[in-house]
């Protein structure tokens, strides 16, 4: 019998899961199931929508409504049901590529219309399931297979992205920081509006390897030594953020949420 | 489900789900696990709080605390 959390939310038939030895994203997604439980919400009227890619795998083992949709189109998918039926909590779960670079222009226009819907952004820095092409969140100068010599792009802040386009909530924790995360997701579902959470992943196999990062210990290792939560950080010299990156809550703010607004257009042409 | 599951009166171990990534072992306070063929295990129960870290992480749910409200 695995344990109660595990029991209750996943599809435990499907277990083992699929994901590499090591990978952050089972952390993740069990991660996101806390923070439901902790939520109390009625378990028939959740949804959780992917896209394509490592990360969105998670909706396969996750024993909810849930909606496995096409490369980059999670938030779309996700629109559709959230205005259909404005009364689900709509979950999303998406990763660095599917989130940023294919599903880029969902991404900012959810943003935009604060639309209440929680994005889960596992971000693994590479494309995992295709063999670990640079992503838009690979690291200037990290390798991947698409990116032998180095990567020269610059990486996508995802949660500056998200609050730039006008999302209400959104944070960062990571896979190490599996406590901050739940509770993270959990402050995401309670917002009405659009929330995006970035959660950072470990990807031994691709991006740690091609990188030199070692195995999924030492990633982790990594991401709780060069984290610095947001309002420690507030208080540091900007030379000691240096090759340091920020976790926790960067922006929570109300404002009107799409769905409510839609409502109003409908309500209004009826008293015509 | 599985006769590779191991009960102790602190934590239950599936080896069937245990990828052997390691991270329990590295992020336990205490040391009380272990890798053995490839797959984890206790090494010295005794010293285990029962603090939770081993199954807040396991990216493959094959480790958990024993506690009660894992009895359903």
């Amino acid at each position: 019998m695995p344990s109660a959390i595990v029991n209750e939310y996943f599809r435990t038939k499907k277990l083992p899961q699929i994901w590499c030895p090591g990978c952050g994203h089972g952390i993740i997604t069990r991660a996101i199931t806390v923070a439901l439980d902790k939520s109390n919400l009625n378990r028939d009227k959740i949804c959780i929508v992917s896209g394509i890619g490592c990360s969105s795998r998670a909706t396969g083992y996750l024993d909810f409504d849930t909606l496995h949709t096409t490369h980059g189109r999670a938030i779309a998918f996700a629109t559709g049901i959230k205005l259909a039926k404005p009364e689900l909590t709509v979950i999303v779960i998406t990763g660095d590529g599917d989130c940023t670079a294919i599903g880029g222009n969902h991404l900012i226009h959810a943003c935009r219309r604060n639309i209440d819907i929680t994005a889960i952004v596992f971000n693994n820095n590479i494309y995992g399931m295709t063999g670990g092409q640079y992503s838009p969140t690979t690291p200037k100068y990290d390798k991947g297979t698409t990116a032998p010599y180095g990567n020269i792009d610059k990486s996508f802040d995802i949660p500056g992205l998200a609050a730039a386009a006008g999302a209400t909530y959104v944070a960062r924790a990571t896979a190490y920081h599996a406590n901050l995360l739940i509770s993270l997701i959990q402050k995401g579902i309670n917002n009405k509006g659009f929330s995006l959470i970035e959660a950072i992943s470990d990807c031994p196999t691709y991006y740690g390897r091609k990188n030199k990062k070692g195995d999924a210990v030492d990633m982790l290792e990594w991401q709780k030594k060069y984290a610095i939560n947001v309002t420690a950080a507030s208080k540091m010299p900007p030379e000691s953020l240096k090759g340091k990156f920020i976790i926790g809550e960067f922006k929570n703010t109300t404002e009107p949420e799409y769905t409510d607004e839609y409502q109003k257009i409908i309500d209004n042409i009826g008293k015509e | 489900m599985s006769n590779k599951e191991e009960v102790t009166e602190k934590l239950v171990i599936n080896k069937e789900w245990c990828k052997g990534c390691g991270i329990c072992v590295s992020f336990c306070p205490k040391n009380v696990l272990t890798l053995k063929d490839g797959k984890v295990d206790i090494a010295d129960i005794e010293k285990c709080i029962e603090c939770g870290q081993c199954e807040l992480r396991c990216p493959d749910y094959a480790i958990y605390l024993r506690g009660k409200k894992n009895e359903k």
